[in-house]
């Protein structure tokens, strides 16, 4: 993510100069942002673990120890060496080793976070530049449909159409696809009103106006001239929003209408610990440890940008 | 408008409102088109939409299959336990949000500054049925010991065993579900809070009413807080459906007797009535406490005028 940042190739004329020092300063900026460095180096860890969970995990997530496992969870290494049998996090209550449920499970989360927002960034965007370039009915269509949005939380909206879906789907496992639908085409309101905001007033300005004099589509006025202007707020939002995707999706997984078992998602894993808080704290506090700790570096980085992007923004 | 789009969504579902009778092995398929026809549901979805709404405008919500009473019924006899719980994580979340935000703005850059923040940071990071499970094992599963030999046991669910008037029992009931519920509402109203009073002094106004020798104290709550309330106005009205979401939550994982845990109990046995009757309600409540917080605006705010 940071990389984008960083000059990719020598400056050659006098505008791609310019452009260079907008994009180093952003860098500078963001850089200084210590907290948000150190979310971008907990993000980036999170993010190889994921990728190479395969590789990584001791275990097989979704075996069970069959050899030591013997009804109750087995504690984690540093609590008991002479039980953990080889399970450093220990095993949760049918015997599985969290660590490698862990790791598969950032798979999910991060999978989910990225994805819903794309999604939700993509419908938004194009909902909102249309609404304020055109104005008018359109514009206030759209903004009607998002008020509705808006005024419907959207966690039980979420549970109601996951719970019909799982209900009515002939497979007996809700595909992580369905959430990640789901989650998108709920969520984007929030970003269809920031880009409308931007593009109501970028459309006076007078580079619009050069534009549309020299006669280009207003396709081409929308996505080439004033989409790139209106990208930092859009960039500030979705960072911020996979934090928020990445605690939806763990909350639906945790009240058994997301993420279905045996597939490890740091939500589903929490489901059954409430029933075994008694004898394994542990089984209930690492996975919401993960979910906290990605969650907080993204809201870091997404702090760190908005500073970085538009000191005036806050 | 809000109803409609609910209402097409929930009765197009495939399977649909009989959905708990399909798989009922003593129903046959006759019985099924038999039902479908004395409930109306071979009708067209927009003359089943007109019947609804006509009920609903006459007070009547249909009839729950999951709790077998009338849906009106069934929410309004859960509502005054969610409207406790939700009153006061809201009051709680205010009153040490804006304390927490007022108090980081007065000295910015300072170590509690940091601090405050840094609370507010983890507060909207932390996901809330975590909150609740860690608190569960902090206070209700181990008990926190006291320096002296007392430990703090508190109980997680929502119904008392003993006496349900006992002013003292509710209370204690009443303070794990509505401290999980509150963190979240609270780390944001500190962070607003925080801005918006930083926003706040500096001011000309600021400046003049402690040029004018007033002590510190008056210039910041009577002078500054009224002007950095507005924008909490707006957020906290925004800030509803959260709040709401986050009761479902709550209420689910403390067995609270409220609205969201009847909600959440319908949701596994497709009962859609009550489905309707719940998100209808809270769409309705949400929209309510946007008008209160318009007339709070222009009631703290003289500038705001409505035509």
């Amino acid at each position: 993510m940071a990389v984008g940042f960083a000059p990719e190739y020598p400056p050659t004329g006098v505008e791609e100069d310019d452009f260079q020092f907008a994009k180093s300063s952003v860098w500078k900026r963001f850089r200084r942002h210590r907290l948000a460095m150190a979310g971008v180096l907990v993000l980036a860890l999170m993010v190889f673990v994921a990728v190479f969970a395969k590789q990584l995990a001791p275990y097989n997530p979704d075996t069970i120890d069959q050899v030591h496992w013997q009804g109750n969870p087995l504690p984690p290494c540093f609590l008991n060496a002479a039980q953990c049998a080889g399970h450093l996090l220990g095993t949760d209550e049918v015997g599985r080793d969290l660590l490698s449920r862990l790791m598969f499970g950032a798979r999910i989360s991060l999978t989910v976070g990225v994805s819903a927002v794309l999604m939700e960034i993509i419908i938004g965007t194009f909902l909102g530049a249309i609404a304020g370039y055109y104005g008018g009915w359109i514009d206030y269509a759209i903004m009607r449909i998002t008020d509705v949005f808006l005024s419907i939380p959207l966690l039980p909206l979420l549970l109601v159409l996951t719970a019909i879906v799982a209900a009515n789907s002939s497979k007996a496992s809700l595909g992580f696809g369905v959430i990640v639908l789901i989650i998108g085409a709920l969520s984007w309101p929030g970003v269809a009103r920031l880009v409308r905001a931007s593009f109501l007033s970028l459309r006076e300005l007078e580079y619009a106006e050069a534009a549309r004099a020299i006669g280009n589509n207003d396709g081409r006025i929308i996505f080439r001239h004033l989409l790139p202007n209106a990208v930092a707020p859009i960039i500030v939002q979705a960072t911020l929003d996979v934090a928020n995707v990445i605690i939806l999706e763990s909350t639906l997984s945790f009240l058994g209408f997301g993420i279905q078992p045996p597939t490890a998602s740091w939500g589903n894993m929490l489901a059954n610990a409430e029933s075994n808080l008694q004898i394994a704290w542990w089984v209930a506090t690492f996975p919401g440890l993960c979910i906290l700790v990605t969650v907080l570096a993204i809201n870091y980085i997404g702090d760190g940008l908005r500073d970085a992007l538009d000191p005036n923004m806050r | 408008m809000i109803s409609l789009i609910l209402f097409i969504i929930l009765n197009n579902a495939p399977g649909g409102p009989l959905a708990p009778y399909l798989q009922n092995p003593h129903i046959t398929p006759a019985d099924i088109a038999r039902l479908k026809h004395n409930l109306g549901l071979d009708k067209p979805i927009w003359y089943r939409y007109l019947v609804w709404i006509g009920h609903v405008l006459r007070g009547d919500m249909g009839y729950s299959t999951s709790n077998s009473e009338p849906v009106l019924q069934a929410i309004l006899q859960r509502l005054p336990a969610t409207l406790e719980l939700m009153g006061a994580s809201f009051v709680l979340s205010i009153v040490v949000g804006s304390a927490a935000g007022i108090f980081s703005a007065i000295r910015p850059y300072s170590f509690a500054d940091y601090f405050i923040t840094t609370f507010a940071f983890f507060g909207y990071s932390m996901p809330v049925f975590w909150f609740a499970l860690m608190m569960q094992l902090a206070f209700a599963v181990h008990g926190i010991p006291l320096p002296f030999g007392y430990q703090i046991q508190l109980p997680s669910a929502g119904i008392s065993t003993h006496d349900r008037f006992f002013l003292g029992d509710r209370l204690e009931h009443l303070i794990l579900p509505t401290v999980v519920l509150a963190l979240l509402q609270l780390a944001l109203y500190s962070r607003f809070m925080r801005s918006s009073m930083l926003e706040v002094l500096k001011t000309d106004y600021m400046r003049t009413a402690s040029a004018k020798g007033l002590d510190f104290k008056t210039v910041i709550f009577k002078h500054g807080l009224k002007n950095a309330l507005i924008p909490i106005v707006t957020v906290t009205a925004l800030n509803l459906p959260s709040l709401v979401g986050g009761a479902i939550v709550t209420e689910t994982i403390f067995a609270w007797p409220g609205m969201g845990r009847l909600f959440f109990n319908a949701l596994g046995q497709s009962d859609i009535a009550l489905l309707m009757g719940y998100l209808c309600l809270i769409a309705f409540l949400v929209v309510f406490f946007n008008l209160i917080a318009d007339v709070a605006y222009a009631w703290l705010d003289p500038r705001v005028k409505y035509d």
